[in-house]
């Protein structure tokens, strides 16, 4: 197996989270404890090799908070919603598999969208085209066109709001112009 | 806070009934391994009431476990019913 | 005293949403409804048991353990939903009459197309009993 050297920087991300990872689970966030798992972590990162994952170089910690209230407040609704209709429609449910085209191009947040959006009850990433970054959607209680239009202006919001916290410059400076647009 | 326990114990007893109720009626094997997922998680539901009721943090770690691998299971199953057509 | 009110509200709360995993997955009609039905204790219930084994413990040193404990589940369970809604598109288990609108039929059938043909005839396997309502060509509105 040959490896490419990765750049320690690359990696960065990776070993801090392991290091957090390592404190929680001892319950321990003590300079020892914390630099034991700083070494285990680099010598994990080392020899169990796997192809880096292309962050996009951008993360704004001010625009995580609202959206993970938005993000709260969806999986509260959707959850109700799903538990109203699973005790008053049941067997009668209307469904749609919708196709919503993103507009970034990146994998990492094409998944993080795919992810956001099958977390919260009620839609569901069947399949993922990633030469179009289009995402196929199954819905539920999706009666109409309207619906599923509804549906697409909500998954190309939540995708805007990951743009804002951590999506590539580009796409961070196309989805400002589309917002100054009237 | 003892009847609230007995409550949540009843909840989740009529649930793990039902989604058993899912894996045992089928129809196919996709339809079980979700709704042994679901039992998973219901587990999962009664280590921390277990936790909150005798006041001890045993099972925390056996609930990172599971929600860590929880997965792999349906994972394996949804992937061999892929291949095989 | 507060502690315990709040303590048994969010247990119950938690309850009441594997109690709607369970009537979901016995009252939805099809696999990939009752999907959605599942994804529900797993998300939303275990936040709110954590949340109230953290109010009950009331230490902060527990925090990020249970912090963890729930990006776990936040990041393994979308792959295990992706993949399962996946298998069950693929081979069909789901009820055509209840979709009002299918934007992946013709994408799949035409990568099926390329494969092989024989691919788009309905289940075999012991599915769905009783009406096997025939489909039109695309995602035609049926409702």
């Amino acid at each position: 197996m040959s490896r490419q050297h990765i750049p320690l920087i690359t990696e960065l991300p990776l070993v801090i989270w392991l290091v957090i990872v390592w404190g929680a689970l001892w319950q321990d966030f003590g300079p020892g404890n914390l630099v034991f798992g700083a070494v285990i972590a680099y010598a994990v990162v080392n020899f169990f090799y796997l192809p880096p994952v292309e962050l996009t170089g951008r993360f704004n910690v001010l625009w995580v908070v609202p959206f993970l209230g938005r993000f709260l407040l969806q999986l509260v609704t959707a959850s109700v919603e799903v538990f109203w209709l699973a005790v008053s429609k049941g067997p009668k449910l209307r469904n749609a598999v919708v196709a919503v085209e993103l507009r970034s191009h990146s994998d990492f947040l094409v998944t993080a969208t795919g992810h956001a959006l099958s977390l919260i009850p009620g839609s569901l990433v069947l399949e993922v085209d990633r030469s179009t970054s289009t995402l196929y959607l199954h819905c539920l209680n999706v009666a109409s066109e309207e619906d599923a239009e509804v549906i697409r202006r909500d998954v190309r919001a939540t995708e805007a709001w990951l743009i804002r916290i951590m999506g590539t410059r580009a796409d961070f400076a196309a989805l400002r112009a589309e917002e100054a647009l009237p | 806070m003892t009847i609230v326990i007995y409550v949540v114990g009843g909840i989740l007893s009529v649930a793990a009934v039902l989604a058993l109720y899912r894996a045992v009626r089928g129809p196919s094997i996709l339809d079980r391994v979700l709704a042994l997922d679901v039992v998973l998680a219901i587990i999962g539901a009664g280590l921390v009431v277990s936790m909150v009721a005798n006041r001890h943090l045993d099972n925390l770690i056996l609930l990172v476990a599971i929600s860590l691998i929880g997965f792999i299971g349906s994972v394996t199953v949804a992937r061999f019913v892929t291949d095989r057509k | 005293m507060l502690q315990d009110v709040v303590v048994s509200v969010l247990l119950i709360a938690g309850a009441l949403m594997s109690l709607a995993a369970g009537v979901g997955l016995v009252r939805f009609p099809d696999l990939l409804s009752r999907m959605h039905a599942a994804t529900k204790p797993q998300v939303l219930g275990l936040l709110l048991f954590l949340l109230a084994l953290a109010v009950e413990n009331g230490t902060w040193l527990l925090v990020p353990l249970l912090v963890l404990c729930w990006v776990f589940q936040l990041l393994t369970s979308p792959v295990s939903a992706h993949m399962v809604g996946r298998a069950g598109y693929r081979t069909r288990h789901l009820r055509r009459d209840l979709l009002t609108l299918d934007e992946l039929d013709d994408v799949v059938a035409r990568a099926a197309g390329e494969g092989a043909p024989e691919d788009r005839r309905p289940p075999r396997q012991g599915g769905h009993p009783g009406r096997a309502v025939p489909r039109g060509d695309s995602g035609v509105p049926e409702a």
